[in-house]
């Protein structure tokens, strides 16, 4: 079953031919939609995710190194995403449709990930148990009678309860690694000025800083390859070189 | 320094914000504690530590003045609630 499979796992079954995207994908979409009471997705866009994974097989076919390709992830709401919603959370941007794509959404794309969809989070990344979202409470899988930690709790429940074999959450004070910890899972946030902030909504502008939510350290390292990087729209990112985390 | 349950309800009218009769004295509350934080932070004596602009020692990057980005005004504009001639138009809050 891909849900007991790391992400990293999944990769090489991919590269092998051992399983195809649309396989993936389909079967992390069905959990989704069979575990909704977990409250953990905002929004999921079915028919466009499946066409991604279509033409993600269809050019492994053509190219058969293709690593990463058809991969899903998981993003916080917080990341501005073109032609999709980006609510933060807030009824205030309920129905906001971004012009542009984050770094880190164009970065995951240019690598060939898949995102399944938006994940639920306190409002405007302010709280620590996801309490506080305008979509209502996300739940903790190992208990849903607990939170799940907050500010990233959609993203920490989504991975702990496999709708996703990994996401993406933001840090100012915590909002990664103690939703992480509440999930028993890895949880990063990454020295600042690694990821590029451009598209995340602000909450603390020099403390903010994206990272992964995982179920293994290679994981996070995995994802944490694919976003780092200088990037001369974000003021404060830092121009170094970034080191081969794998 | 404390924030009273009047001064919650004159802010919150300034603000537009509605809020209910029993929420202002919570509010109250919760304003003061983190102003009673600010004030036990601005005991502490901070003489001669350098400000962090950046946790990395680098400095603020500066740019060639030349056009790069493309005008997208009719773009942002799509998504904007109501426009007029190129203008943003919001409700109107002062009298």
């Amino acid at each position: 079953m891909p849900h007991r499979q790391s992400l990293s796992a999944l990769n090489r079954m991919l590269a092998t031919g051992g399983i195809s995207s649309t396989e993936i994908i389909t079967h992390f979409l069905d959990r989704i939609e069979q575990n909704q009471q977990l409250n953990a997705f905002v929004s999921v866009d079915r028919e466009q995710t499946l066409a991604q994974a279509q033409q993600a097989d269809h050019s492994r076919r053509n190219e058969p190194n293709s690593n990463l390709k058809g991969l899903p992830v998981a993003l916080k709401d917080i990341f501005c995403t073109q032609d999709q919603l980006t609510s933060c959370g807030s009824r205030i941007l309920s129905n906001f449709v971004s012009p542009y794509d984050a770094t880190v959404v164009e970065r995951l794309d240019k690598d060939g990930f898949i995102v399944l969809g938006k994940t639920n989070m306190d409002e405007f990344a302010m709280g620590s148990s996801n309490e506080s979202s305008y979509f209502g409470p996300v739940l903790n899988p190992w208990n849903k009678a607990r939170v799940p930690g907050g500010s990233s709790g959609g993203s920490a429940a989504a991975v702990s309860a496999r709708l996703v074999p990994a996401a993406i959450g933001t840090d100012t004070g915590g909002s990664i690694r103690q939703p992480a910890a509440f999930c028993g899972l890895t949880g990063l946030k990454p020295s600042y000025g690694r990821i590029s902030r451009y598209g995340m909504v602000a909450y603390a502008s020099s403390l903010d800083q994206a990272g992964p939510i995982t179920q293994s350290a290679e994981d996070a390292a995995l994802l944490l390859q694919t976003m780092a990087g200088f990037d001369s729209r974000d003021s404060t990112s830092l121009d170094a070189a970034v080191p081969d985390y794998l | 320094m404390s924030i009273s349950k009047s001064d919650v309800e004159h802010v919150a009218r300034l603000a537009r914000i509605g809020i209910e009769p029993h929420e202002a004295e919570r509010y109250s509350i919760d304003l003061s504690n983190i102003l009673t934080l600010v004030e036990q932070m601005n005991k502490i004596d901070t003489e001669g530590v350098q400000p962090m602009a950046h946790p990395q020692d680098i400095q603020l990057r500066l740019r060639d003045d030349e056009v790069k980005e493309v005008n997208k005004r009719d773009q942002f504009q799509a998504i904007a609630t109501a426009v007029k001639q190129g203008l943003y138009l919001v409700p109107k809050v002062i009298d």
